[in-house]
């Protein structure tokens, strides 16, 4: 009895409260009466910047709002009730009813629930609010747009917040012409496909809105183009490097040496397999560092194939020098019996060499799309031709290559090993193209034929470049790599593969002895 | 070469393929002597390949010319057959259009590409078995001559050749059946090709067509015009120095040869039955290059004795020990550049090697 009395008592206590809560500056007041005035207070709540307001629109999209039969306001979760206006858990009073909700409080919420979300704490949430605003051009959150600008800190987010305001006004159709323009020169200096077709949607009003928005989507459409052009470049450079790194250990051997690897593939194929052991090995007794697994794999898979290289030297090509056709059959066999080494020991289907987590994702660079392993692939190319030309002229080992590549004989009179040279020199070349192997497997498929694909790309590429001329080979994959992708919009990506193939046959016939002077040791017999 | 060898090889030819076919047809299943229609299509296939040998022996043994792209000659030379045969199987095919072959219907061709047309008239396709990979050598060829492109660099760029039309016929676009090729053939100038009398019709065709090349293949080569290819071969400055022109002298031969590989391959697609853009691979030229080297570079005759017995070793071990074929495979190119220069003929000859085919290096010019 005690207990209801008491009950009563603070219900009648809270009764008396409620409406000293309805003040005007009240942003809920009227939550829960009728459909009007719960769908001012919605409005009203979304411009108060309350923090609560956000979580009760919320829930009252949810039909998760509840009333008390004292007009305070809770929220029902699976834990239990929280007062709306403070956020605060606490035990609801008994006569709790759903707000009431039609159409036009779902639409209000639903656009409040929009600009709320502007007033965020979180910067990154803001900025997604005034793009999904931007998105929609939805004039109604205007306002909000407008207030959220004013207390807006962060730079970004107001240039986006600028733009969202700028597209609901062009979509407005009421705004004055001097605002039309302005917004058209804010959405061009945004200048992406989404202001070109907003702009494009311009078609009514004043001749000078016209022009302006005909003018604006023209320098973005130069603009796009221009970013299209790069990102071309882009892809192009990406392909040149993976050329690249394929072809510089063949500039090596084919190159300087004159030898007709056709196990080059093979070198490359071998070191991607390296790559997969180390990250087996890695996984297996240092899970910790499986992020570094590749430095790792760099060093192992040029030791893996360089070796194999010295040994291929020594027991098969110092036999045929002289002979470069020999040369060319005794290699393809060796790279049919590396093949299925290769397949008997790790099966013929694809191994699975992970990304690394730094290595994956992409980001944008203005309208650049550059995903982070092409982008890692470049600096690779670039590091690993910059090192074997630093080899080539300040190592000791570079100077006796290139003595014994200029004069043989002379290079033997003054002493030096030439037969370990030419080991040497072709295990370099071998231990290139194993490094190159592991950034191919960051990129294709680890199969015993992997470097079948590559193998008559790489000689098209040491040939048009110059033989014995690491420059050239620069020069020439970047080339053929940007032709490549800049044929593939015109002509499709198989038919633009053709064509180079078709350029190169006509460029070679048309230069043979200007791009292979024989400088080297004579590559013809 | 001798004559008497090449004699032998032609009676051995004609001789086993017709008792071949004899045995086929002739003799009542259940007869020892009877030969299984799938023995005769088998010895047609290397047959085709030693037709494709030969061609490569007749550039790369007496004009030293390595080319890594003659199976580009014997698939178009294919595929130009096959296109006539396509085009017999008229309503008998699954969708049953009378025109257009089943996977142009498939692909939602409204009409036959132009190049397709006349290859209904057996006439035509015949002239154009010859003509495609003729003109395709000649081009090709002229330009790689006129340059003075040789030795390695002319193999890369023939190897780049078939590389680039491998990749164009495994087109859809390209209205050749994409990489599924042209298959599912009916008959052949009026006879069923799954027919064992047409069976063994082409298998003695073959070795006829194989004789006739070996035949025009030595008129070449002992002529006054074959003495000039062979000191082409052996040292081209030279041989211009004399006045000559080698460029003409290889044209020639090149064309001849990729005429005869073309020839090659159209017998080989009726009886195999299908022709797919497989047979452009890379690796198809360079293994017809080593049926030459293993029956011994030069000598027209161990072209065919190496094309019939690699292809005879690789359809044993592909059989019986798939996982070693490549093993061995590639094991013949290394033993025989290495230790057998000259060959299996060049080792029964007891020279040890075959005649110098490798030139001193020349001095730098």
């Amino acid at each position: 009895m005690n207990l209801l009395r008491c009950l009563l008592l603070m219900l009648a206590f809270m009764l008396a409260l409620a409406p000293r809560q309805a003040r005007a500056d009240d942003p809920f007041a009227g939550m829960g009466g009728s459909f009007d005035e719960t769908k001012h207070a919605i409005e009203a709540l979304a411009l108060s910047g309350d923090k609560q307001a956000q979580p009760a629109i919320a829930a009252l999209q949810d039909g998760k709002l509840f009333i008390a039969a004292d007009k305070s306001l809770w929220i029902k979760t699976d834990a239990g009730t929280l007062n709306a206006r403070t956020g605060e858990a606490g035990a609801a009073p008994g006569g709790l009813k759903p707000v009431k909700k039609n159409n036009a409080v779902r639409e209000a919420a639903n656009s409040a629930l929009g600009s709320l979300t502007l007033f965020s704490a979180d910067r990154a949430t803001r900025a997604k609010a005034a793009e999904a605003v931007f998105k929609s051009r939805d004039p109604s959150a205007l306002p909000a747009l407008g207030r959220a600008l004013d207390k807006e800190g962060d730079a970004g987010v107001r240039a986006i917040m600028e733009q969202a305001r700028a597209a609901a006004r062009l979509a407005a159709g009421e705004t004055p012409d001097a605002d039309k323009i302005a917004a058209i020169a804010t959405l061009r200096a945004r200048g992406d496909l989404e202001a070109s077709s907003l702009l494009a949607g311009v078609t009514a009003g004043s001749p000078e809105v016209l022009k302006a928005a005909a003018d604006a989507g023209a320098a973005i459409a130069r603009v796009q183009q221009l970013w299209t052009l790069a990102q071309g470049v882009f892809y192009g450079l990406s392909l040149g490097s993976v050329l690249l790194l394929a072809a510089a250990g063949l500039a090596i051997t084919f190159g300087v040496m004159g030898v007709i690897n056709m196990a080059h593939g093979e070198m490359v194929m071998l070191g991607a397999y390296t790559t997969f052991v180390v990250q087996q090995a890695v996984q297996t007794y240092a899970p910790g560092i499986a992020g570094a697994g590749l430095f790792i794999a760099i060093p192992m898979a040029f030791l893996v194939s360089g070796a194999v290289g010295v040994a291929i030297e020594r027991l098969l090509i110092r036999f045929l020098y002289g002979r470069p056709l020999e040369t060319l059959l005794a290699t393809w066999g060796l790279s049919l019996v590396l093949q299925q080494a290769v397949r008997s020991l790790f099966g013929a289907s694809n191994r699975d060499v992970t990304t690394p987590a730094w290595m994956s994702g992409a980001t944008m660079w203005g309208g650049l799309t550059i995903t982070y392993n092409r982008l890692y692939i470049i600096i690779f190319a670039a590091v690993v031709l910059a090192a074997l030309m630093a080899a080539l002229r300040f190592t000791a080992l570079g100077l006796q290559m290139r003595a014994v590549t200029q004069n043989r004989r002379m290079a033997a009179a003054m002493g030096i090993r030439t037969p370990w040279i030419d080991a040497l020199t072709f295990g370099l070349g071998s231990g290139v193209a194993g490094m190159a192997g592991v950034a191919l497997s960051q990129i294709d498929n680890v199969s015993p034929n992997l470097g079948q694909g590559y193998i008559i790309d790489s000689f098209m590429v040491v040939v048009f470049g110059g033989v014995g001329n690491l420059w050239g080979t620069l020069v020439s994959a970047l080339t053929l790599g940007i032709a490549n992708k800049f044929l593939e919009p015109l002509a499709g990506a198989v038919l633009a593969k053709i064509l180079v193939l078709v350029l190169l046959i006509l460029f070679i016939q048309r230069k043979p002895r200007g791009l292979f002077p024989l400088k080297g040791r004579a590559v013809e017999a | 070469m001798s004559r008497v060898s090449l004699n032998l090889c032609l009676l051995a030819v004609l001789g086993g393929a017709g008792l071949l076919a004899i045995g086929n047809v002739a003799m009542p299943e259940g007869s020892a002597y009877h030969v299984p229609t799938y023995a005769v299509s088998l010895a047609g296939k290397y047959l085709c390949y030693a037709m494709l040998a030969v061609a490569v022996d007749l550039v790369w043994g007496f004009a030293g010319i390595l080319s890594l792209g003659h199976a580009a000659f014997f698939a178009l030379g294919g595929y130009a057959m096959g296109m006539y045969l396509m085009r017999q199987i008229g309503t008998r095919g699954v969708y049953g259009n009378a025109i257009l072959p089943d996977f142009m219907v498939f692909l939602n061709y409204k009409e036959l590409p132009w190049y397709w047309h006349g290859f209904d008239n057996p006439a035509f396709a015949i002239v154009m078995v010859l003509l495609v990979p003729g003109v395709l050598a000649l081009v090709f060829g002229w330009l790689a001559f006129r340059s003075r492109v040789s030795g390695v660099y002319l193999s890369i760029i023939t190897q780049a050749l078939t590389y680039a039309l491998l990749l164009a016929f495994f087109r859809n676009d390209m209205g050749l059946g994409g990489n599924n090729g042209l298959t599912d053939f009916k008959d052949m100038f009026g006879f069923a090709l799954q027919a064992d009398a047409t069976r063994s019709g082409l298998l003695v065709a073959t070795a006829i067509f194989l004789a006739v090349q070996l035949l025009v293949a030595r008129y070449v080569v002992t002529s006054r015009f074959g003495k000039v290819l062979i000191a082409v071969r052996d040292t081209e400055s030279r041989t211009r120095f004399l006045g000559y022109r080698p460029e003409a002298y290889k044209l020639f031969v090149f064309v001849l040869s990729a005429v005869m590989a073309g020839i090659g391959g159209a017998l080989y697609v009726p009886q195999i039955g299908i022709i797919n853009p497989g047979e452009f691979s890379p690796a198809n030229s360079i293994e017809s290059v080593i049926w030459v080297a293993v029956g011994g570079r030069g000598t027209l005759v161990g072209a065919v004795i190496g094309a019939v017995l690699v292809n005879f070793g690789k359809t044993i071990f592909t059989g019986a020990l798939p996982e070693l074929w490549l093993f061995a495979l590639g094991a013949m190119f290394i033993l025989v550049t290495l230790l057998l220069p000259g060959g299996i003929l060049g080792l029964l000859s007891r020279q040890g090697r075959a005649p110098k085919i490798t030139p001193a290096a020349e001095p730098a010019e």
